[in-house]
């Protein structure tokens, strides 16, 4: 008797389904041939790097770019520092995250109300998702960064932190409540009528029946907007946050070299790549449970 | 004389273009089973659904129990308490498991306890059969197990008035009859229900009386007996002769 897919897949250990081949389709066709076809692929993959590497490092300029971007004095004196300011964009992105989450979610609820009495709510949800995805983030955080302070109104805060956050919440919220919002669309209307026939309100239907399988769905392109949103942080710098950009910058201008960027840049790739990597096994998985027939 | 649970006057209803319920007339007495027969796109779900107030409609009234429920400013939720419906493709809270599935409206809506909802919850899939499969995921369960775990889900709220959609036309062959049984208990307890199916035989054993809609409207009704063996109407006549020459029958 075969076994359900279902039954093995979220366990990790599985032999047929290594961590690494999960998202990526590079290796997997490799294994399936079979041993000879592997000894070729390392033979040929190390022969073109190594030619690729000493074209590059016999090219003439080489030295010049070495020197202004891979200088490994500069990487070990910039590095300690720029992961320090870097805990700044971590600040930023976890704070902005979690208020992204929310409000993005009663945005997504807001266009979702039914009835002609909520078109007012469903309008202004509309009219704010096209403002806030319409318009380039560095547009928001300039003009709110620059302009609110300058405004003087008493209680109006003048830390660029604030404002910077203000600004990645305003602009992430509109994308990821459109997000929701497929989340939303994607659960079949059967499930409404099911959990309203039980006597469930529609707010209790919502929260209960339609939120929890609509979430569910939307992980990895919820996970995939988080990784823009700590990219973008780097864009708060330009309204005077000492982050790990701004302190790259310094570095920088102090030498005349471009390493401290290269060493963001190497801050940047630890964390994104295996997260994009991640995105894409459950992207992966989801797919593969989909076509097994099982139901989230 | 016995006790009237629903009355249907005049009941119009259409989407857009397409007029569905063309003035359906009905009066179910309490504890009666109804089987509504009738070709695919005849209005026997549509029928259902307008009970449930799942669908507005368009003219017409229907009262249950007494109460008018397409009056105005009715508190619909508390309507839906008292009628249960269970659809075609059963309809389970997939996220849910099936204790949860079976106790969530009791605990919400009746405001249950988690416990008092629990037991009642045992009681039931004890009763159909399913009590070893209170913490499964409804994809764990074959398609008879799902339907009837959808039955206790409805049974749970205790309605007075049970709707059946097609509720076995999504099955595999072998597994209909497990539902069948099912509903076959709810009729020997004295549940009123309202039944589409393309069950001929399954209507004829349990229906106190067989509505044969037609386009819209209800073109014969009467006793199982008289209604398969010596209905009226032409078109009834044909129905049952498609159904017949189907080997359904």
């Amino acid at each position: 008797m075969a076994t359900p897919p279902e039954l093995y897949q979220d366990q990790p250990g599985d032999p047929r389904l290594p961590d690494g081949d999960r998202g990526s389709k590079l290796l997997a066709p490799l294994r399936a041939e079979g041993g000879r076809s592997v000894a070729i692929a390392v033979v040929s993959t190390i022969v073109f790097f190594v030619v690729l590497s000493l074209i590059i490092v016999n090219s003439p300029g080489w030295d010049e770019v070495k020197r202004a971007f891979f200088s490994r004095t500069q990487f070990k004196d910039s590095f300690p520092g720029i992961v320090r300011a870097f805990l700044v964009n971590v600040r930023l992105f976890m704070l902005s995250e979690v208020l992204i989450l929310a409000f993005a979610l009663v945005i997504a609820v807001m266009r979702s109300l039914p009835g002609p009495v909520f078109f007012p709510i469903r309008l202004l949800a509309v009219i704010y998702t096209d403002l806030f995805r319409g318009i380039p983030t560095i547009l928001v955080i300039y003009m709110l960064g620059f302009g609110a302070p300058a405004l003087g109104i008493k209680g109006v805060p003048d830390s660029p932190f604030f404002w910077g956050v203000v600004s990645l919440v305003l602009v992430y919220t509109a994308y990821v409540a459109e997000v929701y919002r497929a989340g939303i669309e994607s659960v079949h209307t059967s499930q409404v009528a099911a959990a309203r026939s039980l006597g469930l309100s529609r707010g209790e239907s919502m929260r209960f029946v339609i939120l929890p399988q609509a979430v569910r769905r939307v992980i990895p392109p919820l996970l995939n907007d988080f990784i823009g949103l700590q990219k973008d942080t780097v864009l708060v710098s330009l309204i005077g946050v000492v982050e790990a950009f701004r302190t790259a910058g310094i570095d920088s201008a102090a030498t005349f070299n471009f390493t401290p960027y290269v060493a963001l840049a190497v801050v940047y790739l630890v964390i994104t790549v295996p997260m994009t990597r991640f995105v894409d096994a459950m992207v992966a998985r989801d797919r593969k449970r989909r076509q097994t027939g099982g139901g989230l | 004389m016995t006790a009237e649970a629903v009355r249907i006057e005049g009941l119009h209803k259409r989407f857009d273009e397409l007029e569905v319920l063309k003035g359906i007339d009905l009066t179910v007495a309490e504890h009666e089973v109804i089987c509504l027969i009738g070709a695919s796109g005849s209005g026997k779900s549509t029928l259902l659904r307008c009970i449930n107030l799942l669908e507005s409609i368009d003219a017409g009234r229907i009262t249950v129990l007494g109460r008018e429920i397409t009056a105005r400013g009715v508190d619909v939720n508390a309507i839906r308490r008292q009628i249960g419906i269970v659809f075609q493709s059963f309809n389970l809270f997939p996220h849910m498991s099936v204790m949860r599935n079976v106790t969530i409206a009791p605990v919400k809506v009746l405001d249950l306890s988690a416990a008092d909802a629990e037991t009642r919850a045992r009681e039931l899939l004890e009763r159909f059969g399913l009590a070893d499969k209170a913490d499964e995921y409804p994809d764990r369960l074959s398609g008879g197990q799902q339907q009837r775990v959808a039955i206790v889900r409805a049974l749970a709220m205790r309605p007075d008035i049970m709707l059946l959609d097609e509720v076995t036309s999504a099955l595999d062959p072998e597994l209909v009859a497990e539902v069948l049984d099912v509903i076959r208990e709810l009729a020997a307890g004295g549940m009123t229900m309202l039944i589409a199916t393309h069950e001929m035989g399954f209507a004829r054993d349990i229906a106190s009386r067989v509505c044969f809609l037609d386009d819209g409207v209800i073109l014969e009704q009467g006793p199982p007996q008289q209604l398969f063996n010596d209905p009226k109407e032409d078109r009834t006549r044909r129905f049952l002769q498609r159904i017949v020459d189907a080997g359904r029958l």
